[in-house]
């Protein structure tokens, strides 16, 4: 079985990488690539799978929450990415990327029986962007 | 193809393992254990997986899938208290998860015919937290 559950952060960041010129920069992210950066609500989705436990659930509820609390949202709610995150120092902070280091700081410090299965992130109503987490 | 209807139905429970304290209650269920319950608007998606018929076009009649929704949960359980009246769940703590498996017990069985099987069930608690699942693996 799967469980999902939905969390919300706040956050800026700014789309712009040194391999290209200004001008390359503004044609290719539009205005994702306005100088001082703009902000979204992202939703993001973490799915877990493993089976039902004696208690009827497939994870602790409180302690998904806490984990995703403290290791992802505290570093990305009402942030700056390209400023406040090393990882986007030399990094575009694209959704895309986003995605992948939420993936890959759960998965350091995952401390739950249930297998992380899935990171999803919407940045708008209408973009959204999924990972999912191999077996084994 | 796939093919995807959904339901709803509101109605209150209480996660507690009677066996325990208060205090291990909430420790594994968190206010879900609250002594009184509490509700929820569930909402239900069935999936089902199969071809069109090549004479009615349609995996499935959507106003059979329907009644059968009605009749095997949202008659039953909307708008009661699970713990109380719905059995199983008068010995099965009724989480998410478990809801889920008792619903896919009740609607399997009669959704299951030639060309056409249950593929997942999907339930939402709350608009932020749902489960899936697809059967015993």
């Amino acid at each position: 079985m799967t469980l999902t559950s939905r969390y919300r952060f706040s956050a800026s960041h700014r789309l712009d990488t040194p391999a290209l010129t200004p001008e390359e920069n503004r044609r290719l992210y539009g205005k994702c690539n306005n100088p001082h950066g703009h902000g979204h609500d992202y939703v993001l989705e973490i799915s877990v799978d493993g089976p039902v436990d004696r208690d009827g659930q497939v994870v602790n509820r409180e302690a998904m929450d806490t984990l995703v609390r403290q290791r992802v949202l505290a570093r990305l709610d009402h942030k700056n990415l390209n400023a406040d995150l090393t990882e986007f120092a030399a990094t575009v902070a694209t959704t895309e990327n986003l995605a992948t280091l939420v993936r890959r700081t759960l998965a350091e410090h995952w401390t739950l029986p249930a297998r992380l299965a899935r990171v999803r992130i919407s940045e708008t109503d209408r973009n959204s962007f999924e990972l999912e987490v191999s077996k084994g | 193809m796939f093919l995807t209807r959904k339901a709803e139905f509101s109605a209150s429970h209480v996660c507690a393992n009677p066996a325990w304290s208060a205090e291990q209650n909430q420790a594994v269920y968190g206010n879900n254990a609250n002594p009184n319950g509490h509700g929820h608007n569930y909402v239900l998606e069935v999936t089902l997986a199969g071809d069109p018929d090549p004479v009615t076009g349609m995996v499935f009649d959507l106003r059979e899938l329907k009644e059968i929704l009605n009749r095997e949960v949202v008659d039953p359980m909307d708008h009661r208290f699970l713990n109380k009246e719905i059995p199983p769940f008068d010995k099965v703590i009724p989480t998410t998860e478990n809801i889920a498996l008792e619903i896919w017990k009740r609607i399997e069985p009669v959704i299951a015919r030639k060309g056409v099987a249950l593929h997942n069930v999907r339930l939402y608690e709350t608009p932020d937290l749902y489960v899936d699942y697809g059967g015993p693996q």
